[in-house]
């Protein structure tokens, strides 16, 4: 424990009420699903998903650099988790993610409805 | 030398790495962290095959509003508002743990314990939430109809969903019944029998004209599945080959066989996680109750495992995400 022992109190229920409005904000739209965002298309999906997404990732963001305490570490140490992940993950989800849009575009016609 | 052979040590300090500290952090730290990766790597393993999979049936996927609608004890239709409440609860114990972390640091034992006692609650709630939302699923609360090709009928009222019970009136027709006990028959197994047949059902719809059948097909337009004409429903209806009730891993009411399989391996898996960070977090209650850390001189443990706590909560967000909302 390198990091000072400063109280974080605070700011913890802070980051609290930060991330239960992202969810009530998330699960607002999800109900409401507003025609606009929800039945129109935008760089492969919804723009209402690219919202849900980038919550979320807003979400991940606070979770891990405030109650992880990630912003208290050494920078090289939050770089070989955060970037490690970030990019195997982005390049799993891009490969599989043309997989599957390849898979519908193949077999999708074959599907007698 | 020294760098790259193992310096043996009979201090007792082995365990926690003794004096070295790579990045400033403790080994245990460390390893969590590392943990955390490989975790999170297999996790998004399985969330990025169920977006192959959602790509792959983008025109027939189950739409999460129309599945998971039910709230405990009370009737009608809510969707959502059950899952939400479960990710508050999960962010409020990941709130109490990073608390305990706190008072950790400020050596306040009682405060400790009381914020791991609240974590522990709350992962509880989690777990029980989500064993309800299993049984949910399991039991299902409509019934469909799988046809010899494998497609999904649900049938639907005015546009709304309705279950067999409402409609299927009359006689089996084919004489079948389960095997019970009463029957002498307690020796032997079988397939449960369906409490409806098919032919039954397709006598009712034929009877009851106010009747539509929903295919699992997608308006992609307007994101609705698509409600098909009495004469092409019954046309569909005919190639009926079993009654579906609720969801296994073979088949399920909602649509595709796959959608039931991933929802009880991602969420089942995530549920494993949080029971076994419930318990983790049980034996270090303990261990401050009883003082441990006290007499160590520091709260590492309880900051190790809020790590592993927070990571549960943290994939989560991102399977509340992936299956509720998108």
């Amino acid at each position: 424990m390198a990091h000072a022992h400063e109280s974080n109190v605070k700011r913890i229920w802070m980051v609290f009420g930060l991330l239960s409005l992202v969810t009530i904000v998330e699960v607002g739209l999800g109900i409401v699903k507003p025609g606009f965002l929800h039945l129109t298309s935008f760089l492969g999906t919804s723009p209402l998903n690219w919202i849900f997404i980038i919550l979320t990732l807003f979400k991940a963001y606070y979770i891990t650099w405030t109650f992880m305490h990630m912003e208290g570490e050494k920078k090289w140490f939050r770089r070989s988790v955060v970037w490690t992940a970030v990019f195997l993950i982005c390049y799993l989800v891009t490969l599989l993610l043309i997989e599957g849009d390849y898979l519908y575009e193949t077999l999708g016609p074959l599907v007698k409805w | 030398m020294e760098a790259n052979i193992a310096i043996p040590s009979d201090g007792k300090n082995t365990w926690d790495g003794g004096a070295v500290r790579p990045f400033g952090a403790s080994y245990g730290k460390m390893m969590m962290w590392f943990f955390i990766v490989s975790d999170a790597l297999t996790f998004s393993g399985f969330l990025a095959a169920y977006g192959l999979t959602r790509f792959k049936f983008i025109d027939s996927w189950p739409i999460a509003d129309e599945v998971f609608t039910h709230i405990p004890f009370i009737h009608g239709e809510f969707p959502m508002y059950y899952v939400a409440f479960m990710t508050f609860v999960l962010i409020f114990s990941s709130v109490t743990m990073v608390l305990a972390v706190d008072a950790g640091h400020k050596m306040q034992k009682s405060k400790v314990a009381w914020y791991m006692f609240a974590t522990i609650i709350g992962g509880l709630i989690f777990v029980g939430s989500q064993a309800w939302e299993w049984n949910t699923f399991i039991k299902g609360s409509y019934g469909a109809v799988k046809t010899t090709d494998g497609k999904v009928l649900q049938f639907v009222k005015d546009g709304h969903q309705i279950a067999l019970s409402d409609f299927v009136v009359g006689e089996r027709m084919d004489h079948r019944e389960s095997d019970t006990k009463k029957n002498g028959l307690w020796f032997e197994s079988g397939e449960a029998v369906s409490q409806y047949s098919v032919a039954q059902i397709i006598a009712s719809y034929k009877a009851d004209p106010s009747i539509q059948i929903r295919s699992e097909q997608i308006d992609l337009d307007k994101k609705q599945k698509i409600i098909l004409s009495r004469e092409k429903g019954l046309s569909e209806l005919t190639k009926g080959k079993m009654v579906l009730e609720g969801a296994n891993l073979k088949a399920n009411e909602y649509g595709n066989t796959i959608f039931a399989d991933f929802f009880f391996f991602i969420t089942g898996f995530h549920g494993f996680h949080v029971l076994s960070g419930i318990v983790l977090n049980i034996i270090i209650f303990m261990n401050v109750v009883l003082g441990t850390y006290e007499k160590r001189g520091h709260y590492e443990m309880v900051e190790k495992v809020g790590l592993y706590w927070h990571f549960v909560d943290l994939v989560w967000v991102f399977v509340f995400t992936f299956f509720y909302l998108v």
